[in-house]
């Protein structure tokens, strides 16, 4: 309890002691906003995202001939307003990514952890286990547990969990085997520290840097799973707004020239994942002692 | 099956320091490690017991010698540089021991800290509790090491090679450091070691090990002024020397053996300048060849 406190305690003096003129303001601003959209999306968003008139299909944005103010970024298939969905959406995509991320992250690092440094039958159980869950493709894995638990938001999060927490595991094993070696978990030993000291106090603090990293590569993987499978109807239920499915909707009018259903929520995920690796980047190097300028 | 250790028996009074000599592979940090029960998984204890303050370790539970380890027996470990967690403050790590066996709140622990860092010198330990491992220095980190050994107190310290990694200047202020810290607590030491010039100033009696077995053990000044066993006088002799110059350094022929193809009879012979027909078919016993309880394993004085 007192170990993992002091970790957190040195976390958050970490994170006071950056130096303001040292943030990365891109990936700060574009998630920031992101969160305001998604927790006031209420109060923002100018109609009803779920309810479409469909007098006004296929509005194109404002600026284009035959737009109009009242849809700044035009209307899709069922005459539903793109900015609404679109800032819908990003409340749909941000919870659902955020929360398997970190859902998958936390199972497979613990996972890793255990198995890199107790080795033995529990290394060999978790592995194998990693082993049998990798050779599924992960995309249809997914579809294969969301068809038995049917579509919802959180099912989808423990989903994309279940999917994906064999990559940290992996990651974090290999991390923890190298770890296990050095001298100052030797030294722990010979101090007398218990396994579980040893683990949380010198072996996790050394692999969150590549939990991060690998955190924010899988933002995207999560968000386009969560895109896919909401496109073929076992992710996030239609009506409901979510960029995958928007994007997947928007497909089939791309080549009619309605290039505002596919790009728009294409250009959201972007930049979502775009900010997350940055701010991952940025993490990792800040969290490294070695590296953090002086 | 391969013995690393073999045959090997001491005893160390509280406040003394045994040093124990031997080339690489000679089984000197094998030993150690067995001292403490944490060999690797691959190597077995087969035979034989330790005795600390009357109580047997090899008859402890995991958990007993757990809290038998960091408290009750200390360990220094070779290499400076890569004993501290890069992730944690000096103040951390030199605290953990003490959350670990006294479960000294935070705050206190770092105290406590404070006054270690202070008694291994190391200056400014205010402002230096505050440092990650990489802001410091090799002698200064080892320092470190050794305010970790030190705080819970032990009985016994054993020091694995601890100056092996830092230059000629740090290590006589290391050296002089153990020493000190050493008549301040009264702590009994074990000293693992190649370097029989540190043996000569650090020990009060030294243990010559090859090929897994002691060859040869006593007081320093016995063994420094009689060696018995020709592996002892070849190491002193091989020690260069000011104003002796011929120009070639002194060095033992041959290569130490394989522990897992030992020669018969006396692991040394064939490196032997002195060897007799015995020794190669004959293990040598351990005798008694002079004061202090010198001893030696050889058919010279067998």
């Amino acid at each position: 309890m007192n170990g993992s406190r002091a970790a957190t305690l040195t976390l958050a003096w970490r994170l006071a002691s950056f130096r303001r003129e040292n943030l990365p303001w891109f990936p700060i601003v574009v998630l920031c906003t992101l969160a305001f959209l998604a927790i006031f999306a209420d109060v923002i968003a100018p109609h009803d995202p779920q309810v479409g008139l469909l007098g006004e299909r296929f509005r194109p944005p404002a600026w284009q001939q035959g737009g109009s103010t009242a849809h700044l970024l035009g209307t899709d298939h069922v005459g539903r307003d793109v900015l609404s969905r679109l800032i819908f959406g990003a409340r749909v995509s941000m919870v659902v990514g955020f929360t398997a991320v970190i859902f998958a992250g936390v199972v497979g690092t613990m996972l890793g952890i255990l198995a890199g440094y107790l080795g033995g039958w529990v290394d060999q159980v978790i592995m194998r286990v990693t082993d049998a869950w990798l050779a599924l493709p992960a995309l249809t894995f997914a579809i294969f547990l969301a068809a038995i638990v049917g579509p919802s938001e959180m099912n989808i999060v423990i989903i994309l969990g279940l999917v994906y927490w064999t990559r940290y595991a992996r990651v974090v094993r290999g991390e923890v085997l190298s770890l296990k070696e050095r001298d100052y978990v030797r030294l722990a030993i010979v101090a007398g520290c218990s396994k579980r000291t040893i683990m949380r106090r010198h072996i996790l603090p050394n692999v969150v840097n590549s939990a991060i990293v690998l955190a924010t590569l899988m933002l995207g993987v999560v968000i386009v799973t969560e895109a896919a499978l909401s496109f073929l109807g076992v992710g996030v239920p239609p009506p409901k707004p979510a960029w995958g499915l928007m994007l997947a909707d928007g497909k089939k009018g791309l080549m009619a020239g309605y290039w505002w259903l596919t790009v728009l929520p294409g250009v959201c995920i972007m930049l979502m994942v775009l900010s997350a690796n940055l701010l991952g980047d940025w993490l990792r190097v800040k969290l490294d002692p070695q590296l953090r300028q002086l | 099956m391969t013995r690393a250790v073999e045959d090997v028996s001491f005893t160390l009074g509280d406040g003394e320091t045994l040093g124990i000599v031997g080339e690489s592979g000679s089984g000197k940090s094998t030993l150690a490690l067995s001292l403490l029960r944490l060999l690797p998984p691959a190597a077995r204890h087969v035979a034989g017991n330790v005795r600390f303050e009357g109580e047997d370790l090899m008859a402890k539970s995991a958990v007993e010698m757990r809290k038998i380890r960091g408290k009750r027996i200390a360990m220094i470990l070779q290499d400076p540089m890569a004993s501290l967690n890069p992730l944690f403050t000096v103040g951390d790590q030199v605290a953990e021991p003490l959350r670990v066996h006294e479960g000294t709140p935070r705050r206190r622990a770092w105290e406590r800290a404070r006054g270690l860092l202070g008694a291994v010198r190391i200056a400014a330990p205010d402002m230096r509790v505050r440092n990650y491992p990489h802001e410091l220095s090799g002698g200064m980190r080892q320092r470190i090491v050794g305010a970790i050994a030190i705080s819970c107190g032990p009985r016994l310290l054993i020091a694995d090679e601890p100056t092996t990694s830092l230059d000629v200047t740090i290590q006589a202020q290391y050296l002089a450091l153990l020493r000190d810290l050493q008549r301040a607590q009264h702590l009994a030491m074990i000293f693992i070691t190649h370097n029989l010039g540190i043996v000569a100033r650090m020990c009060d009696a030294v243990a010559v090990m090859y090929a897994g077995r002691i060859v040869e053990s006593g007081p320093v000044r016995e063994i420094f002024n009689a060696p018995r066993h020709p592996y002892t006088r070849a190491l002193i002799e091989s020690i260069p020397r000011l104003g002796e110059s011929n120009g070639r350094l002194t060095a033992i022929e041959g290569q130490p053996p394989d522990p897992a193809a030992l020669p018969e009879g006396c692991a040394f012979h064939p490196r032997c300048p002195v060897r007799l027909e015995k020794c190669a078919t004959e293990r040598p016993r351990d005798s008694v060849v002079g004061g202090g309880g010198h001893r030696t394993a050889c058919w010279l004085h067998g």
